[in-house]
């Protein structure tokens, strides 16, 4: 699914910071797998690159046998819209929109009609049990619904990879377990490639494969 | 284009109603005002000019009056009055002078038909008057060449009077008693104000039977060739020292002899109004700049607030210019509609108030129109609105520009 060889990131600040080391990774279709490590160590920047929201310096990425560097602003957000789905800490839900309609966004960037868009929202909603809160917008749901809906919204475009960082980052322990059993079903139901940054043990032991990175470089 | 792309936009301005009115607010605002601010400068421009309309611009007025100066041993508060040999300084003396023409006025006339009776002053005309005053003629005619001619015994009386005196006839041919006196009306005129609703008679006429030493104390001339303020007023200085001799009063004795010169009225009048167009064009302009601030303002506030939003619209699949897209199209659509609602609201304001004035006629205080027709040139508040669009569009496009810029990691750190 996807490579990374020796790759290298800095970020050029007062004082330039030397987060990624040479990073060799290779995640494989249909893996679950969790990235750990402390605050600093480079995993969400890591997370970033996958996810083509950030560049690199050095080394290379190969997303579905794609080479990802130096892609244009454009050409990023196609590969975004085409084959990756995110879930962030902070569910980075648009305010004024209902969840079905946050559910349904990533659609309208693929030219797909608003009748057609809102029929596969409400259908995903209703396979994750989030129908009665398709009305309802973000700051009138709890925190595990929210991340359910952001949930939803990674998966409409039926991604090849869902990227997760911290998703249980502002949830209570209980709905944690909730949200990371969730995301372990879509992974088995549907193949799709899970990579998630956590610092929280129990995330990390549902986990089948646990990456390790410490001071910018992958532990062994 | 994409129609998905408008009714995406046209959704979250409803669901952002604050923002959306508050960035429309500054534009319809700012036309409203600049639409009712040359209207207005427009309508009172109409009225003063209209009170010209018609009339004879180049025509000066001559009154007789008291001198108000002693002057080679005469004493103060000496009556002038006007003869032949005024006359004949007028008609041979100045080769500006065009026409000469003497009015004799007689006040307070009791003015009998059957037995209704009213007070009123004659006035004693040639036909010139009609084209000098613009007097207008609702049924019959005014004094003519034979009137005078014959000193015949006709009138020309005002509808208000004729109202008074004849409640179901037609004035025209009737006779009524000036005092002792038969006359036949032969025209009705239109009142204007309390201004002018004097009875009109032959000038002869007048001088025959009221006026046997054949003085009067009001001439009208008509002028030629003087088209500014400046020659006007040399004229009117010249044409008082020559009546002070004839009647030995100081030159400069403003009293004795009145002199009011339309023209210099009418170009005074002008360009104290230009005066005033420039003045209200300025603050129209300031408006204007007030709205393209205030509608800037809000777009870069708007945008800075919703670099969050761009963010997550990037990562999950947006691209750049899909973004300043949308942006660059709820400015447009924004600015336009309420750009539209102030046109329409400004128009529609100064339709009612013209129509209020049209039904009441408050505008005139019966002598003078004041504010007339006040509407404002399609094409100067079309031009305006089409400013506040470019200005709101831009304010939009530049920093949205500069929110996606940014990588979507950093834009959707933003708070």
């Amino acid at each position: 699914m996807l490579t990374i060889n020796n790759l290298h990131k800095t970020y050029f600040g007062a004082s330039p910071l030397h987060v990624l080391k040479g990073i060799n990774l290779h995640i494989k279709e249909g893996e679950m797998v969790v990235i750990m490590g402390s605050s600093g160590s480079g995993k969400s920047t890591l997370l970033n690159i996958i996810g083509i929201l950030d560049n690199y310096d050095e080394g290379e990425y190969y997303l579905n046998n794609l080479l990802v560097k130096d892609l244009s602003e454009n050409k990023s957000s196609e590969y975004r819209n085409r084959y990756i789905g995110f879930v962030f800490q902070n569910f980075n839900l648009i305010s004024y929109k209902t969840a079905l309609e946050n559910v349904a966004l990533p659609l309208y960037y693929q030219n797909i009609s608003r009748k057609k868009r809102t029929a596969k929202a409400m259908e995903l909603l209703e396979r994750l049990g989030l129908a009665d809160w398709s009305g309802h917008f973000p700051n009138e749901m709890s925190g595990g619904q929210k991340q359910r809906i952001a949930l939803a919204r990674a998966l409409i475009t039926n991604p090849k990879l869902i990227l997760a960082d911290e998703p249980t980052g502002a949830l209570d322990s209980k709905t944690s377990e909730e949200v990371i059993d969730l995301l372990k079903d879509i992974n088995r139901e549907t193949g799709t490639t899970l990579v998630i940054v956590t610092h929280e043990q129990m995330v990390a032991e549902k986990a089948e494969r646990i990456i390790r990175i410490v001071d910018g470089v992958i532990e062994q | 284009m994409n129609l998905g792309v408008i009714s995406e936009i046209l959704f979250s301005m409803r669901r952002n109603k604050t923002r959306t009115i508050l960035t429309g607010f500054s534009i319809s605002w700012g036309i409203f005002l600049l639409i009712i601010l040359l209207s207005a400068g427009n309508g009172f421009k109409n009225g003063v000019t209209g009170n010209f309309e018609g009339r004879q611009s180049n025509t000066i007025t001559i009154n007789s009056g008291y001198t108000s100066k002693e002057y080679k041993g005469y004493s103060k508060w000496r009556r002038i009055v006007f003869d032949y040999q005024d006359e004949t300084l007028l008609r041979e003396g100045f080769a500006e002078i065009d026409e000469v023409v003497p009015v004799y006025r007689n006040w307070n006339n009791n003015v009998i038909y059957k037995k209704k009776a009213i007070t009123n002053s004659l006035q004693g005309v040639y036909p010139e008057r009609q084209r000098f005053e613009n007097v207008k003629i609702l049924k019959g005619r005014f004094i003519n060449v034979t009137d005078i001619l014959e000193r015949r015994k006709v009138s020309v009386l005002a509808d208000k009077d004729v109202e008074k005196l004849f409640v179901d006839e037609d004035p025209i041919g009737k006779e009524v008693k000036f005092g002792e006196i038969v006359y036949q009306i032969v025209g009705v005129y239109k009142a204007d104000g309390d201004w002018r609703n004097d009875a009109y008679i032959p000038y002869t006429t007048a001088q025959q039977i009221y006026n046997p030493s054949k003085q009067f104390s009001q001439v009208n001339i008509t002028v030629r060739g003087l088209d500014d303020v400046e020659s006007n007023q040399q004229f009117v200085e010249r044409l008082r020292a020559s009546f002070s001799r004839l009647h030995d009063f100081a030159p400069d004795d403003y009293n004795a002899v009145r002199i009011w010169s339309r023209l210099q009225d009418y170009l005074q009048t002008m360009s104290i109004l230009n005066g005033i167009t420039i003045f209200l064009w300025i603050i129209g302009l300031g408006t204007l700049i007030a709205g393209i601030v205030g509608v800037s303002n809000i777009m870069l506030i708007t945008v800075k607030e919703r670099t969050k939003e761009f963010g997550i619209r990037r990562a999950i699949g947006a691209k750049s210019g899909s973004v300043i897209w949308m942006v660059i199209l709820e400015a447009l659509i924004i600015t336009t509609i309420f750009g539209y609602v102030g046109m329409f609201l400004g128009i529609g304001l100064m339709e009612i108030v013209n129509w209020v004035l049209e039904t009441t006629g408050v505008a005139s205080n019966g002598e003078m129109k004041i504010f007339v027709n006040p509407t404002v040139n399609l094409g100067v508040v079309i031009s305006a609105t089409l400013v506040m669009i470019i200005a709101g569009v831009l304010a939009g496009y530049f920093p949205a520009r500069k929110a996606v810029k940014v990588k979507p990691i950093e834009a959707l750190r933003y708070e």
